[in-house]
């Protein structure tokens, strides 16, 4: 029985059963499908407990919302000593917990004028993407194939055809995709002039991490400056130190017009995000502040626990860390590579930003599976699933990535072995 | 304007103790430095040790000054002697030995692998600061452990000062980050805390006994150690004159700083008065029962031991007692009783030294005993003489584990002037309360892996012999993939190295067309 006072399940199986009736019927059913039998139930530090008390390390971190772990104590604490206080607040008003972590990411990125809140990465997108509109203009709007910015109106519209077509939210008249790393493409869907905003993952995350490659993202951008188009960048993956600064465009020397964060800025216990914005981009909050508007964008008790999580990213004991779990992956991934090269071909990485890249068209399916029996949780990249998602967190300690790697390692013969099966049966 | 401004000390918010948070961080700093630094090498160590020393040994002067101006205790000459002595003096001690590579052993069929503890928590205390910031941060060094100094919070700025440069030349010199680090604002909880985290592998706790316990306490392994009180015997064999000088030089040195000072002269009954005067004559200030009972009165207050006295010098603390000895390097009090409840001959860390007669060794050997019965067990003494019979009798029966013969207590029984191992820190033994007897050296940082064979005739022993742990040649990666691809294989069997190459070729050339298809 597992009783949580509010609502109680005999066992595993009835969750499933209500998740089926209830929630959602095909997602439930796809993981059982691909062997992941996973109901999170317990969860501290980097370890996940399924229901039935297996532990996983997690290195799918929802994309970095769980950068510091779950349930960090200190992030914790924090939004405890906030409720004592604070609630969400009220958003018509100017408020102290607004003020500072506006103040605090701000001073992430000089150049910045101001910050807009938002409650989840698909807003501050939505935001982002109004303001660009607004700052030139103009209406279309350039993205990436493959890339992902969430699933709103707008963001979703930027994406993939999976997560549009159903829905007919699709609007090819004004959403413009180009391939990644292609800067021809890029320059002839902004040389028409009629573009608001060209929106990026500084490295796109659910097609798998590809590095963008020497001099695009700067190319990009000046093509953006050429055509009076403004640069987004999407940091939701790649902001908040893990690229080895606090903004992954940092790392590139690329100064956008706005970025875009979310996930990780909660600490993983209070959502929220923030569009960040240029003088220019920032115009109509001169004009009609209340323009856009929402209840929960920055939500008082996430600024604290936002601020708090800033502050961390901050510590040169954290940046020293991230560097540290950074060379380690780097160097154990190239010697997993070297013994088990016949299946895992490739790595992409950034910081502790990784792509685990197997030679299979499915083949990060198998590998997440095998990882998993071995307790370890890593998801496949949705639009590219040669591709593995690995995804240590900015305080993972010595002892825990040698586990990882160990894991790993005892993990590949059943990587080999499912993607034998796979391949038999194609 | 009428804002409600809080006027209040509490912040409105409580918040998380961010001091605790970072060093707490510090610690998975130190765990990944610890991992670099085990399987480092040998050269690259000596170069990291060398230039932490030099680092040291550099603005050892510069530490000298800001250590005394910072907590008021001891004397900037003689903390040069000592900042220099615990830089390169002990790495320069320790050159020829090997803390790294594998010791292998023929005869007994062993090789030692040398397994450093991983992260060394080391306690400073505020007598003698920075010479054990740079004594402990190098034997730590040496035996490649990553070091976390938590200084007393009355030296914290000196420390982390000289932390600092230390890390910094570590890093130049090739060390992982943060194999050197400084908690900046130490508390007793934080330390605490500290020391009972267990990321920590080691506590070297050098302080007041509190500290020890606490460290004992902790759950983690330490190496903690007990105060001193050191007797110093004197015979009617030795050199009178030379007695008298080294014990001067000796209490006066860094104004009786370290806790191998004498506390108290027990000389032979026919030679004391001659002792006293060669004494005058090395600037010893012999008090008139007045002048010790104001000395008494200043040193220990109802409330216990007067910490202000503390390594300030012999002409501050006359006047501060109300009389005056000018040009005096130590005070000298004679007693009558040796026994704890005269508290001249307990533990003073500072140039007051208690003087009483004794009628010959076995008297001497008691009162000895007898006034270490309060503190300073299982710590130092010091005996004068030529008579091997009384230095062995004295050695045999005081509760002392080391004594110094014809040299200063101070600088002989922490090993500066004797053989011993030169150390800031000095293990008391299973007397004073602490799992080391020696002084503390870099083998005290290091334990071994043991590869030991049978030790039948008939059974080899391996050619060990240039093989390097850390760097072997890849035979590994072929060993482990056998067992996967018998399992692809549908079992293996092969027993040979060759036909296992030629298995995996074959297996793996099959596997990649089947995969590629």
């Amino acid at each position: 029985m597992f009783d949580y006072g509010l609502f109680r399940f005999a066992d595993k199986q009835e969750l499933f059963d209500k998740s089926i009736r209830f929630w959602n019927p095909d997602k439930t059913k796809f993981w059982q499908g691909v062997g992941v039998d996973l109901v999170i139930d317990r969860r501290e530090g980097y370890c996940l407990y399924d229901m039935s008390g297996r532990r996983l390390i997690d290195l799918h971190l929802n994309g970095g919302t769980y950068n510091f772990g779950h349930r960090h104590p200190e992030l914790v604490d924090t939004l405890k000593g906030a409720l004592d206080y604070f609630d969400m607040g009220n958003h018509w008003f100017p408020s102290v917990a607004r003020a500072a972590l506006s103040e605090e990411l701000i001073g992430t990125a000089p150049g910045m004028k101001y910050a807009i809140f938002g409650a989840g990465g698909a807003e501050a997108v939505e935001i982002a993407l109004k303001s660009a509109r607004y700052a030139t203009q103009r209406r279309k709007i350039v993205s990436i194939i493959k890339g992902y910015h969430g699933h709103s109106g707008l963001s979703v519209a930027t994406g993939d055809e999976r997560f549009t077509k159903l829905f007919l939210a699709d609007r090819p008249d004004e959403f413009v995709q180009v391939p990644f790393n292609d800067i021809d493409a890029m320059e002839r869907a902004l040389a028409g002039g009629d573009v608001a905003a060209l929106i990026m993952e500084t490295i796109p995350a659910t097609y798998g991490f590809p590095m963008p490659q020497e001099g695009y993202l700067n190319a990009c951008k000046a093509l953006c400056e050429k055509y009076g188009t403004m640069y987004i960048a999407d940091e939701v993956q790649t902001g908040l130190m893990r690229t080895g600064e606090m903004w992954g465009w940092q790392t590139y020397g690329v100064e956008p017009d706005i970025f875009v964060t979310a996930k990780g800025l909660g600490g993983g216990i209070y959502p929220i995000s923030a569009a960040v914005v240029n003088e220019k981009c920032g115009g109509w909050l001169e004009v009609d502040g209340a323009a856009h508007i929402s209840t929960s964008g920055g939500a008082e008790l996430g600024c604290i626990v936002a601020h708090k999580a800033l502050e961390m990213l901050r510590r040169p004991e954290l940046v020293a860390n991230v560097h540290a779990v950074t060379r380690f992956f780097a160097d154990g991934m190239a010697d997993m590579m070297q013994r088990h090269g016949d299946i895992f071909v490739g790595v992409r990485q950034k910081g502790v930003v990784l792509g685990l890249e197997f030679d299979h068209p499915e083949g990060a399916v198998s590998v997440s599976r095998a990882l998993y029996e071995h307790g370890v949780w890593a998801i496949f990249s949705s639009l590219d699933k040669r591709v593995l998602q690995f995804k240590p967190g900015v305080l993972l300690s010595a002892d825990m990535c040698q586990e990882i790697l160990d894991r790993f390692d005892a993990a590949m013969p059943r990587a080999r072995a499912l993607l034998h099966e796979l391949s038999k049966a194609a | 304007m009428a804002d409600a401004a809080k006027v209040t000390d509490q912040p409105l918010l409580d918040v998380p103790d961010v001091v605790w948070q970072r060093a707490s961080m510090k610690l998975d700093g130190a765990r990944w430095a610890a991992g670099k630094l085990a399987v480092t090498g040998r050269a690259e160590i000596t170069g990291i040790v060398d230039a932490v020393a030099d680092a040291g040994h550099a603005r050892a002067r510069h530490y000298a000054e800001a250590a005394v101006s910072e907590t008021g205790y001891g004397v900037v000459e003689h903390k040069v002697i000592k900042n220099e002595a615990c830089s390169r003096g002990v790495v320069d001690l320790y050159r020829d030995e090997d803390f790294v590579a594998p010791r292998i052993d023929d005869a007994r069929k062993i090789v030692e692998l040398p397994r450093p503890a991983g992260v060394v928590l080391a306690l400073i205390p505020v007598t003698n600061p920075v010479a054990t910031v740079f004594f402990k941060t190098l034997l730590a060094l040496m035996t490649r452990n990553a070091v976390i100094l938590c200084p007393h919070p009355a030296a914290r700025k000196v420390c982390a000062e000289a932390a600092h440069a230390l890390a910094d030349a570590a890093h130049k010199a090739g060390a992982p980050e943060n194999a050197i680090q400084v908690i900046e604002e130490p508390t007793i909880p934080l330390i605490e805390k500290l020391m009972a985290d267990s990321r920590v592998d080691l506590i070297v706790a050098t302080g007041g006994p509190s500290v020890v316990r606490a460290a004992y306490r902790s759950g983690t392994p330490a190496l903690g150690v007990g105060p001193g009180n050191a007797p110093v015997l004197v015979d009617d064999t030795c050199d009178l004159k030379a007695a008298a000088r080294r014990i001067v030089a000796s209490k006066s040195f860094d104004n009786s700083i370290l806790c191998t000072n004498e506390s108290t002269v027990l000389a032979f009954a026919g030679i004391a008065d001659r002792l006293l005067d060669e004494m005058k004559v090395a600037k010893a200030h012999i008090c008139t029962p007045e002048q010790t009972q104001k000395l008494r009165d200043l040193l220990f207050t109802d409330d216990g031991f007067n910490t202000a006295v503390i390594g300030k010098d012999a002409d501050w603390i006359a006047r501060e007692a109300g009389f005056s000895a000018p040009g005096a390097k130590i005070l000298v009090t004679p007693v009558d009783l040796v026994q704890p409840e005269e508290r001249l001959v307990r533990e003073k860390l500072c140039p007051v030294l208690a003087f009483a007669r004794v009628t010959g060794i076995d008297q001497g050997i008691s009162a000895a005993r007898s006034m270490m019965r309060h503190t300073g067990k299982g710590h130092s003494a010091a005996i004068h003489s030529s008579d091997e019979r009384n230095i062995m009798a004295f050695s045999a029966a005081v509760p002392a584990l080391r004594v110094a013969v014809n040299a200063g207590c101070s600088l002989g029984a922490s090993g500066f002037e004797t053989h011993l191992g030169p150390s800031m820190t000095i293990g008391t033994g299973f007397a004073g309360g602490s799992s080391i007897g020696d002084n503390l050296t870099p083998h005290h940082f290091v334990q071994f892996a043991r590869i030991a064979y049978n030790k039948e005739a008939d059974v080899a022993f391996g050619a060990f012999e240039g093989l390097d742990p850390h760097d072997l040649p890849r035979l590994a990666s072929i060993a482990t993939a056998q067992p996967q691809l018998s399992l692809l294989a549908g079992g293996g069997g092969a027993d040979s190295d060759a036909v296992r190459r030629e298995l995996r070729k074959i297996i793996l050339e099959e596997l990649n067309a089947v995969l590629a298809a």
